[in-house]
């Protein structure tokens, strides 16, 4: 078994890191199934198989959002800036570099955050 | 801009990171509770109450034919403490200085997340908070006078855990006095105390200021649940000539679903 997802040596990163990018390595992996899942129902013609497909494709989605809830958790900006794009009505490219500019150089509301927190949140898994 | 009107203050986007950096870093090592419980959220200030999923019967209702249940909450706290930092400081930091005096910072973050750890640990009656000690079905057992008793008294706690089917790895907070008796602590043979407790629990030990003796509980999840509304944040107050004032605030409430997954060990 491989570590591809550490860029960088793992025992110079911290836990928090670590657990960072194995996130992001499972963000990538479900994404990839999400994409064959769509390739395999586009050509598959029998019914049964289909459905299977679309119940495996349904799970991914779940996967992934909640891989990419975690993430935008733990990263401040990240989350700012997807909630800039994500759920919004009009052109996508217009609201991503909106949303990045709002994200630089200080948050309109002068905080760290998109609510002006901290940032701060669970604890749990850097313990020890 | 928002309830914690930062862009009224006096300040440097500069001097807000100096701030916010050095609050993070204080309550960081401090908030003891988010280390060992379930965080959920932030949800937002908006946010002002934990579903229980219960509901009370109503004696009365409108007219004849129908009943009423109420649905129960727990209603969220909003914790504040406020500070005065002092603006020829915060001046001093946008010509570069590097050693600002943020002590009243460093002391409300101490204080509030000493707040927020008795909360969770020891309960907060008036907010109707039932803290993990004070809920648990164990009975508290001596820590022990001396560090050496430790070993023995933290896996009896493990062992009444496992007992009642709480499954762990299990976690350890520790008052102020007792951790540090044990990072000063070697036993026979030189090998650490902390290490012997951390075998013994398979989870973390962790400093917690406001606990009272400790606290052995499981981090299998799902057992002890912190619903945060606002997470914790720097907001502005008002300013004179010489100072701004500050406060740190959060809004929360904590809420034990599995009483036997802790064992309190008094001191």
């Amino acid at each position: 078994m491989g570590f591809d997802q550490y860029h960088e040596p793992p025992e110079e990163l911290s836990a928090e890191t670590r657990t960072f990018a194995r996130l992001c390595a499972s963000l990538e992996e479900e994404s990839q199934a999400i994409g064959w899942y769509q390739q395999r129902l586009a050509v598959e013609p029998d019914p049964e198989a289909r459905a299977i497909m679309e119940d495996a494709q349904g799970e991914e989605f779940k996967h992934f959002a909640m891989d990419l809830e975690f993430l935008l958790r733990r990263t401040p900006r990240w989350r700012q800036i997807a909630e800039g794009v994500l759920f919004q009505e009009g052109d996508i490219v217009e609201h991503g570099e909106a949303a990045e500019a709002a994200s630089e150089g200080g948050e309109e509301d002068g905080g760290s955050s998109t609510d002006g927190s901290l940032g701060i949140g669970s604890l749990k898994e850097v313990a020890r | 801009m928002n309830h914690l009107m930062r862009q009224l203050a006096p300040i440097s986007d500069t001097s807000w990171e100096l701030l916010d950096d050095e609050a993070r870093e204080r309550l960081s090592g401090a908030l003891a509770a988010r280390r060992l419980v379930d965080f959920h959220g932030p949800r937002g200030w908006e946010h002002a109450c934990v579903n229980l999923g219960r509901t009370k019967a109503l004696q009365a209702a409108p007219c004849d034919g129908v009943s009423g249940r109420q649905r129960q909450v727990q209603p969220l706290v909003e914790l504040r403490a406020d500070f005065s930092i002092s603006l020829e400081e915060l001046r001093d930091n946008d010509r570069g200085a590097f050693d600002a005096d943020l002590e009243p910072l460093d002391k409300a973050a101490r204080q509030i997340a000493i707040a927020e750890n008795v909360a969770v640990f020891h309960g907060w009656a008036e907010a109707g908070i039932a803290g993990i000690a004070e809920a648990s079905v164990v009975g508290a057992q001596p820590l022990g006078g001396s560090a050496e008793e430790y070993p023995r008294s933290v896996a009896r706690a493990v062992e009444s855990l496992r007992e009642v089917g709480v499954d762990g790895p299990y976690g350890l907070a520790l008052g102020p006095d007792e951790y540090t008796r044990v990072i000063e602590t070697a036993e026979h043979g030189g090998y650490p105390l902390f290490d012997h407790l951390a075998k013994i629990l398979a989870g973390p030990i962790v400093w917690a200021p406001g606990v009272k003796g400790a606290v052995v509980l499981s981090l299998r999840g799902g057992d002890f649940l912190f619903e945060s509304g606002q997470d914790l944040a720097v907001g502005y107050s008002h300013h004179d000539a010489d100072a701004v004032h500050l406060y740190l605030e959060e809004s929360f409430s904590f809420v034990v679903a599995t009483p036997e997954a802790a064992a309190p060990l008094s001191s």
